[in-house]
C-alpha cells in the first residue's frame, strides 16, 4: 500500500497497483545515480568477464578477442600436461590450507582471550598494539622479512649465531617459504580479524554469563559453554567467506616473497598467470589458467556453503 | 558480580590470559621499535648486530640519504596525487549507487544489487581486466591506478546498509511532502547525516592507495608515475638502490655500501609508513567503527 497525497492535501490510500512506468518515473533521479557505478561493473567487471572466452582462443593482438580464432580446450590441456602442475596446484593448495589452518582460529582464540582481560583500559591497550601491523603494506612487510632474515645482518641470524647455530639463507630456501608466508600473515592480520569477533562477544547477552556464574561455572567452562556458541554464526559466515577465497593466496605476498631460489615452493597459479600473462605477454594461456583458478574457487565456495547449510547452521544464502 | 569469590581456577586464568596476551603485545611491538633505533644507529653496529634494546652512536646518515633521493619525493607525490583522485571518484561512485538501493521504493534495486554481487564471486580475472585496460589507453596515465579498481561491492553494502539504518523512512516522506526532490533530499539531508560511513571510506581507500602496489605494478612502467610503494619495493625487496646508487659513488668500500645501504632500508621502512604511524591512534576508532559498520550484517 502507498500513501500519497490528493489535491486536497489529504493523506488519502491509494490503491497497491502501480504500474512499472509510473514506478520507474517517480524516482527517475535515482536511476540517474546508480547509473555511474552501473556503468563502471559493466565496463570493469563484465567486460573481462566476456574477455575470458580468450582462454579458447589463440589471441593475436591485431585481431583483437572478438577476432582471434578459437582452438578450444588446447591451452587447458597444454597446462595440465605441463611439467608445472602439479607443482602449482600442490603450492597453491598447501599454502592456502596452511595459512588458513592457522589464519582462521588464532584470531578467534586471541578474541575469547582478549575478552577475558579484567581491566578495561589494559585490554583497549593490546587491541591497539595489535591493531597496528594491519597497516603495514605488504611491501614493508616482506621488506621487514628480508632485513630480519638476512644471514649476514639480520637480528634472526645474530640471535641464532649467539646461541651457538648456523646462519640460515631463509628466503633462499624452499622450505621456509610456506612458515614464514603464515608466520608474517599471523603477525599482520591476526590483531584486526579479532575485531569481529569482539563485535560478536559484546553481543553475548550478560544474563547468560551470571546465570553460568550462578551455576558454579569457572572461566573456562563460560568461555566453552557461552561465549562459543554466542559467536558461532560469526564463525560459521567466516569460514565459508574464508574457504571460498582457498585459492586466492595473497598474490601480492607471495610473489614479493618469490626469489630465483625458493621458486620451487613460492610458486602459485596467481603468481604463474602474472608471469606467464603480464612477464612474457602469453595472454589466452594466462586467461586460461586464470580461469580454471576462479571456476575451482566458486565450486568450492558453493559446496561449503551447501554442506554447511546442510549441518544447519546459518549460510551466506 | 563482584559479590562471587573467583575461584582458584580463575586466579590461575587470569595470570596466565595477561601473560599471553602482554607477550603477544610484545611480540607484535618488538620488530617495529627495533626498526626505529636500527634507522637510526650506526650501520656497522646494527650490522655486527649490537642493536637489541638502544640505539647506538645515533646518527640521521640513512634519513639525510633517503631525503636527498628524488624518487622518494616522486613517489610521495604520487601516492597522495592518486589517494586523493582515487579516493574522491570511488567515493563519489559508492554513495550515488548505494542510496538508491537502500530505498525501498526504488523499483528494480534487487536486479541491481545481484548485478553488483555476482561480481563477488566471479570475475574475468587478471588477463582480461589487463587487456581492457590497456585497450582503454589507461595504460602509464593516473586514470589506470585510480578507476580500474574504485568500486568495491563490500563498500556498497556496507553504505547501503548504513543508510538503511540510519535515514528514516519517515524523514523522506516528511521532506517530500514539503516538495523536496530525490536529489536535493540526498545531497542537503542524506549525505550530511552520513559522515561517519564517509570518514570510514575516506581512511580506508587512503590507507589502500597508500599501501597499493599491485596496479602500479601491472600497468605503470614510467618511473615518474611510481607511486611510494613500488619505489620502497625497488629498494627493499629487489634490492636496487634506484638512482640513488649515484648518491653511493663516495671512496667507501663496498661493505661499507652495503652497510648504509641497510641503514637506508630501515629508514625507509620508517619513512614510508610515518604518515600512517602519526595518524593511527588518532584514526583508530574510524577504523574499528568501519569494521563494526560492515558486520551489522555478516
Amino acid at each position: 500500500m502507498e500513501i500519497s497525497l490528493n489535491k486536497k492535501k489529504q493523506v488519502v490510500v491509494v490503491p497497491k497497483k502501480m504500474t512499472r512506468r509510473k514506478k520507474v518515473m517517480r524516482n527517475w533521479e535515482l536511476y540517474l545515480f546508480v547509473l555511474p557505478c552501473l556503468l563502471w561493473f559493466v565496463v570493469f567487471k563484465y567486460v573481462p568477464m566476456y574477455g575470458i572466452q580468450l582462454a579458447f582462443k589463440q589471441y593475436i593482438p591485431t585481431e583483437g578477442i572478438w577476432g582471434s580464432p578459437w582452438i578450444g580446450f588446447q591451452h587447458f590441456t597444454r597446462f595440465f600436461e605441463s611439467y608445472q602442475f602439479w607443482t602449482l596446484i600442490q603450492n597453491t593448495l598447501s599454502l592456502s590450507l596452511w595459512a588458513f589452518i592457522f589464519t582462521f582460529p588464532v584470531p578467534i582464540i586471541v578474541a575469547l582471550l582478549l575478552n577475558q582481560l579484567t581491566s578495561e583500559r589494559y585490554k583497549k591497550f593490546v587491541q591497539t598494539v595489535i591493531y597496528a601491523p594491519h597497516f603495514i603494506s605488504t611491501v614493508v612487510l616482506v621488506g621487514i622479512l628480508f632485513v630480519f632474515l638476512s644471514p649476514t645482518s639480520g637480528i634472526v641470524n645474530h640471535l641464532i649465531v649467539l646461541l651457538g647455530g648456523e646462519p640460515i639463507l631463509f628466503m633462499a630456501r624452499p622450505e621456509w617459504f610456506k612458515p614464514l608466508y603464515v608466520i608474517s600473515g599471523l603477525w599482520q592480520e591476526t590483531g584486526w580479524a579479532t575485531i569481529i569477533y569482539l563485535a560478536a562477544l559484546a553481543g553475548v547477552s550478560p544474563a547468560l554469563h551470571e546465570a553460568a556464574i550462578m551455576d558454579g561455572a569457572n572461566k573456562w567452562q563460560r568461555i566453552w559453554h557461552v561465549d562459543i556458541p554466542g559467536i558461532r554464526p560469526t564463525i560459521v559466515i567466516l569460514l565459508i567467506l574464508a574457504i571460498g577465497n582457498i585459492m586466492n593466496v595473497g598474490f601480492e605476498k607471495a610473489y614479493l616473497m618469490q626469489t630465483d631460489l625458493n621458486k620451487s615452493a613460492s610458486a602459485i597459479i596467481p603468481t604463474y598467470v602474472y608471469e606467464i600473462g603480464l612477464q612474457r605477454a602469453q595472454y589466452s594461456f594466462a586467461a586460461a589458467i586464470g580461469l580454471f583458478n576462479s571456476v575451482i574457487n566458486l565450486i568450492m565456495l558453493l559446496m561449503v556453503n551447501r554442506i554447511v547449510r546442510k549441518l544447519g547452521g546459518n549460510s551466506l544464502w | 558480580m563482584k559479590a562471587f569469590r573467583r575461584t582458584k581456577g580463575d586466579i590461575t586464568f587470569d595470570v596466565v590470559n595477561y601473560a599471553l596476551m602482554t607477550l603477544y603485545a610484545l611480540m607484535v611491538l618488538y620488530p617495529l621499535y627495533f626498526i626505529t633505533i636500527s634507522s637510526i644507529s650506526d650501520p656497522n653496529a646494527v650490522f655486527a648486530g649490537e642493536v637489541w634494546l638502544w640505539p647506538k652512536d645515533i646518527t640521521l646518515e640513512g634519513y639525510e640519504r633517503i631525503f636527498s633521493d628524488k624518487l622518494i619525493w616522486i613517489g610521495y607525490g604520487n601516492t597522495i596525487l592518486y589517494a586523493a583522485v582515487g579516493t574522491a571518484i570511488s567515493i563519489m561512485l559508492t554513495l550515488t549507487a548505494a542510496y538508491p538501493l537502500s530505498r525501498p521504493d526504488f523499483y528494480g534495486r534487487n536486479l541491481i544489487m545481484l548485478v553488483f554481487v555476482f561480481t563477488m564471486f566471479f570475475s574475468g580475472g587478471l588477463i582480461p581486466t589487463y587487456l581492457l585496460v590497456k585497450d582503454l589507453g589507461m595504460v602509464d596515465t593516473i586514470w589506470a591506478m585510480v578507476i580500474p579498481n574504485a568500486v568495491g561491492v563490500w563498500n556498497i553494502i556496507i553504505a547501503k546498509t548504513f543508510f538503511e539504518t540510519s535515514i528514516p523512512g519517515e524523514l523522506r516522506e516528511a521532506a517530500f511532502i514539503d516538495g523536496c526532490s530525490n536529489t536535493r533530499f540526498f545531497f542537503k539531508i542524506v549525505l550530511p547525516l552520513s559522515k561517519p560511513i564517509i570518514a570510514v571510506m575516506v581512511l580506508f581507500h587512503v590507507v589502500g592507495h597508500w599501501n597499493g602496489f599491485f596496479d602500479a605494478l601491472i600497468y605503470l612502467n614510467d618511473e615518474s608515475k611510481y607511486p611510494l610503494q613500488l619505489i620502497l619495493r625497488n629498494i627493499l625487496v629487489e634490492n636496487q638502490v634506484s638512482n640513488s646508487a649515484a648518491m653511493m659513488m663516495d671512496v667507501e668500500s663496498y661493505a661499507a655500501k652495503q652497510r648504509v645501504a641497510e641503514l637506508i632500508k630501515y629508514g625507509m621502512i620508517i619513512v614510508s609508513t610515518f604518515p600512517l604511524l602519526i595518524l593511527y591512534p588518532f584514526l583508530q576508532r574510524y577504523f574499528v567503527k568501519g569494521v563494526m559498520i560492515g558486520s551489522i550484517k555478516g
